[in-house]
């Protein structure tokens, strides 16, 4: 009971003052504790504070501890708990953002390997640490023209936001190499930033660094009205899902659409060019991005089923139970801390749950999804009977 | 140009450190151009034995005094500074090295000559010496002439200890320090031993050393298979170590061990000069890492451009199963 | 305590160096300038002592690119109390110059202790530390890696080769060259640092030029290829099929 009362009662108050003033931020005083958010957390299991008792630590002048605790860095930011929650709190968008954002404003005990991604991201505008310069050094050698925008004068119809891990990590190449393929059969006119594209930062704004949240926001839209194009075309949900649903709430208002969308209008036309069969039986892993959070379920399953020679299971746990690969918010930099906590990470449950449908082929759309599972089939031992392919990379095989 | 060259001894627990020979054996490539007298300065205390082993040296100036027992950057300061005053040098050796990049500058400063500083090598040419220091983590190198009196800081490694190296008799002056040393404002306290909980690594015959590019304290067994596999052990950068992924006793580098396996495996290390240091003289180096432009590339026997999680896991696969059969 | 950090700004070797049409200097063109790592060790350490025994933290830097402001302003959003910009003819600098003009400045302050990253990328002639020390007359010690304060002396300790520590009795006031903070730099969220931006102000020292040290940069260059590492190139299971090769023509497998 002291310490209830010796409780540093600004702290609660100036926590509640930030959330409300963003979306939807009010609703978490309208939490029941029902607890379904714990029950739908993968990592609820060791998280110390789960929302659920996150949120009854506020209440009562407890905030300290739960800034103390793991929680902060062990929430993947899945969406599930966001998603079920019958107070509709925000608790992926704003509950966990904030709660980080204390520990980012306080400086030292912010883990070391957020804090080299935020400033890899500030000074060259990607995680990695790369140079900005070398972004569309991808695109050299592939023997089909890709035209980045700065040099190209042309005007284009459609922007391909290519996001940093497809444009640097070198798996993920492969992917972004494959589409520019695809997108060059379908004969669209389209281009890429190159150099001047930033981070969309999804992920610095789960892992609550707001200031430089706007700080791309800010670049990144400067760098966007030089341009005329009609929509941006994302092949990363993560970059989906900052320009479709939080860069509006700072008025920044573009078409955007992601690569699944985009490819099943054209299923016809992709149907024609297919010229190979391919062998293998698939299961879709629903990006969180794409799918929990923004409700893109069937559109992948269209193409996949549009592939010659591919036979496509479920996975038990799928569409809007589908389990995160453990990579957002944060989760890709936070790997070792994770898993020191946990039982088993969860790329490797996955691939587990993958290979129990006969599968052999793992089929994602979502470049965190590649790295983190790719990985787990070297831990688990799979290696040679599941491997992983983008959706784009299966089409583009059997072009 | 014509003078003296002065180097100073380096040594540690009462052993002379390799540097003093790379600095004996850069003095004496300098003597061939300017003539004069190659001299060894020994600061310490009880150390007169030490004294044959810088046989290359043709005279030794021992300084005995209690004060100096440990090292002191204020006393052996002082010391220099009011022994060099006397004398007509022309270059001052040093170790870029702890000791000597404290003393570096501040004795150059204090007696009123030039300093260079990450030397790695000389060139003589009309009359002048130019010398060649390394700066930009390795990228970029430097020509720099000195009028007359410098005081010159060398990296490990860039000369010869082997030349240095020489058992003799040179002539001995051993004077007391020439000035008081009893009240020091840097005064030595003790020496603090890393924790030998753990394999001393510059006994090792091979060497798998990891850099940034292991990326996550999890990579480290797969690392630690190979090193098994190749009867090695796991080495690692300064990086590493910091996020406490490998203990300090596993540091390769100007901070850490020096090594010279027979096999020195770079996997994600980039080369910063600090780490060359600790491995150069390795018999064979083989570095992967996807960054074409690393200075790894510059010591490297051979070299992969491929990311070393792409090549290890074969590498490991290939030795298990050359094993098996 | 009352300690000063001194800060620069240093090119950031993540791009490609270029060299000046001239050659006796970097091509400025495309270098983007980052704050000097050793030096944020140097800034955390002095705050880790300020919150430790009280006291002011005081950020000097020569304002020699304009990457110098965001540098100062993080400086105070991680808690420094004071940060200070010294304006004026930098061109061709070097160290020497540079400890002449702190000293020159320093004259301005009260302190006890000076910290300072133990070097950079780009020294030539000598560190900033010990020369300044010697123009100031206070002790330097160099490559320290934790500092206590107890009653008016510092105990420092500094490294040595072999993962040896020798630990220091250091007099105030002195300076320091640090190699490492006993915690890594802490983050600044940007939001804290525009926010400093926005409201703070940065002391201005306005300074006359000072002579350079005695030596002449002839020619900047880069390494030659040559004498480079033998490229094994080729698909993965290739290289290592090569690699094992190498191993076994060496002796290092049977």
């Amino acid at each position: 009971m002291e310490e209830i009362v010796k409780a540093n009662v600004d702290l609660e108050s100036d926590f509640v003052g930030r959330m409300i003033l963003e979306q939807g931020g009010e609703k978490f005083r309208q939490c029941i504790q029902c607890g379904m958010c714990v029950g739908s957390c993968p990592n609820g299991y060791f998280m110390d504070y789960p929302p659920r008792k996150f949120i009854a630590a506020l209440r009562a002048n407890m905030l300290k501890r739960v800034i103390q605790s793991n929680t902060a860095w062990t929430c993947i930011s899945c969406f599930n708990c966001s998603l079920r929650c019958p107070s509709g709190i925000k608790i992926t968008d704003v509950l966990i953002p904030n709660l980080r954002e204390e520990i980012l404003l306080e400086g030292k005990t912010t883990p070391q390997e957020v804090q080299k991604a935020l400033e890899n991201t500030s000074r060259y505008g990607n995680p990695l640490g790369e140079s900005p310069r070398k972004r569309a050094d991808w695109t050299k050698e592939i023997g089909i023209p890709v035209k980045v925008l700065p040099q190209a004068s042309e005007s284009v119809e459609v922007l391909w936001f290519v996001e940093c891990y497809p444009s640097y990590n070198p798996r993920n190449i492969l992917t972004s190499q494959a589409f520019a393929r695809i997108l060059n059969a379908l004969k669209v006119n389209f281009g890429i930033l190159g150099h001047e594209e930033f981070c969309a930062g999804d992920d610095v704004r789960l892992v609550g660094e707001k200031g430089l949240f706007e700080m791309l926001i800010e670049h990144n839209t400067k760098i966007l009205n030089k341009y005329k194009f009609d929509f941006i075309l994302f092949t990363d949900p993560h970059g989906y899902n900052a320009f479709k649903n939080e860069y509006p709430k700072f008025g920044v208002q573009y078409e955007t659409m992601h690569y699944t969308e985009f490819l099943v209008d054209k299923i016809d036309k992709l149907k024609s060019l297919f010229k190979k069969k391919l062998n293998g039986t698939v299961t879709y892993h629903d990006p969180c991005y794409l799918g929990r959070r923004n409700g893109e379920y069937e559109a992948p399953r269209e193409l996949l089923k549009a592939i010659p020679g591919l036979k496509l299971v479920e996975m038990p746990r799928n569409r809007e139970n589908a389990l995160c690969c453990g990579g957002g918010g944060g989760g890709i930099w936070l790997d070792s801390y994770i898993r020191e906590h946990s039982k088993e990470r969860l790329s490797e449950k996955r691939v587990k749950e993958a290979y129990s449908t006969g599968a052999n082929i793992l089929a994602v759309a979502c470049p965190y999804d590649m790295s983190r599972f790719e990985d787990a089939i070297k831990i688990t031992g799979y290696e040679g009977k599941l491997i992983v392919k983008d959706i784009i990379e299966l089409i583009d095989e059997a072009m | 140009m014509k003078g003296d060259i002065f180097v100073l001894v380096e040594h540690l627990k009462g052993e002379i450190s390799d540097i003093t020979f790379e600095l004996l054996s850069c003095g004496k490539a300098i003597k061939e151009q300017t003539g004069g007298t190659l001299f060894a300065i020994l600061l310490g205390h009880n150390l007169k034995s030490l004294i044959p082993d810088l046989g290359c040296a043709d005279k030794v100036i021992y300084v005995d005094d209690e004060n100096l027992s440990e090292f002191s950057p204020e006393a052996y300061k002082m010391v220099l500074v009011h022994l060099l005053r006397e004398k007509d040098f022309l270059f001052f050796l040093v170790g870029n090295t702890s000791y000597g990049m404290d003393i570096a500058s501040a004795l150059a400063a204090e007696l009123e000559v030039s300093c260079v500083v990450n030397c790695k090598d000389f060139r003589f040419e009309e009359d002048n010496f130019i010398f060649i220091t390394q700066t930009h983590g390795g990228k970029i190198l430097n020509e720099v002439s000195v009028p007359n009196k410098a005081v010159i800081s060398i990296l490990p490694g860039s000369f010869s200890a082997e030349e240095g190296k020489r058992e003799g008799s040179p002539s001995i002056e051993e004077i007391k320090s020439p000035v008081s040393l009893s009240t020091l404002k840097v005064r030595f306290k003790r020496i603090i031993e890393p924790e030998i909980t753990d394999v001393d690594i510059s006994k090792q015959n091979i060497l798998v050393s990891v850099g940034r590019g292991i990326q996550s304290k999890d990579n480290i067994p797969l690392v630690e298979e190979l090193a098994q596999l190749l009867g090695g052990v796991v080495g690692s950068t300064r990086p590493v170590i910091d996020q406490g992924w490998l203990p300090l006793s596993r540091l390769i580098g100007r901070s850490g061990k020096a090594v010279k396996p027979k096999l020195y495996l770079a996997l994600g290390i980039s080369g910063a000069l600090e780490h060359q240091e600790g491995m150069k003289g390795s018999e064979l180096i083989i570095a992967v890492n996807t960054d074409p432009t690393a200075p790894i590339f510059d010591i490297a026997h051979y070299g992969v451009e491929k990311d070393l999680f792409e090549i290890v896991p074969l590498i490991v696969q290939r030795l298990k199963e050359r094993k098996g059969s | 305590m009352k300690i000063i950090v001194l800060t620069t700004v240093i090119p950031d070797l993540i791009e490609e160096l270029e060299i000046s049409p001239d050659g006796k200097s970097l091509d400025k063109t495309y270098l983007r300038y980052i704050p000097n790592e050793l030096d944020d060790h140097a800034l955390e350490e002095a705050l880790l002592l300020k919150e430790r025994h009280g006291g002011e933290v005081v950020v000097l830097a020569l304002n020699i690119r304009e990457e110098t402001d965001e540098m100062l302003f993080a400086a105070l959003a991680k808690g420094a109390d004071k940060a200070v910009k010294i304006n004026g003819d930098f061109e061709g600098i070097d160290n020497h110059a540079k400890a002449k003009i702190l000293r020159k400045v320093l004259e301005n302050f009260e302190f006890d202790l000076i910290l300072t990253g133990v070097q950079t990328v780009e020294d030539i002639d000598g560190y900033v530390g010990p020369l300044l020390a010697s123009y100031l007359a206070i002790p330097y010690v160099g490559v320290v890696s934790g500092v206590s304060y107890l009653k008016d002396t510092l105990l420092v300790k500094k490294e040595l080769p072999g993962g040896l520590l020798t630990e220091m009795e250091v007099s105030i006031p002195c300076v320091l060259g640090i190699q490492a903070a006993e915690n890594p730099p802490r983050y600044v969220a940007i939001s804290r640092l525009r926010q400093m931006m926005r409201t703070a102000k940065l002391e201005e020292f306005q300074c006359e030029k000072e002579k350079n040290g005695k030596i002449e940069i002839k020619k900047v260059f880069k390494p030659e290829i040559a004498g480079k590492a033998e490229m094994i190139v080729g698909e993965p299971e290739e290289i290592v099929e090569k690699i094992v090769k190498i191993l076994e023509e060496k002796g290092i497998i049977k």
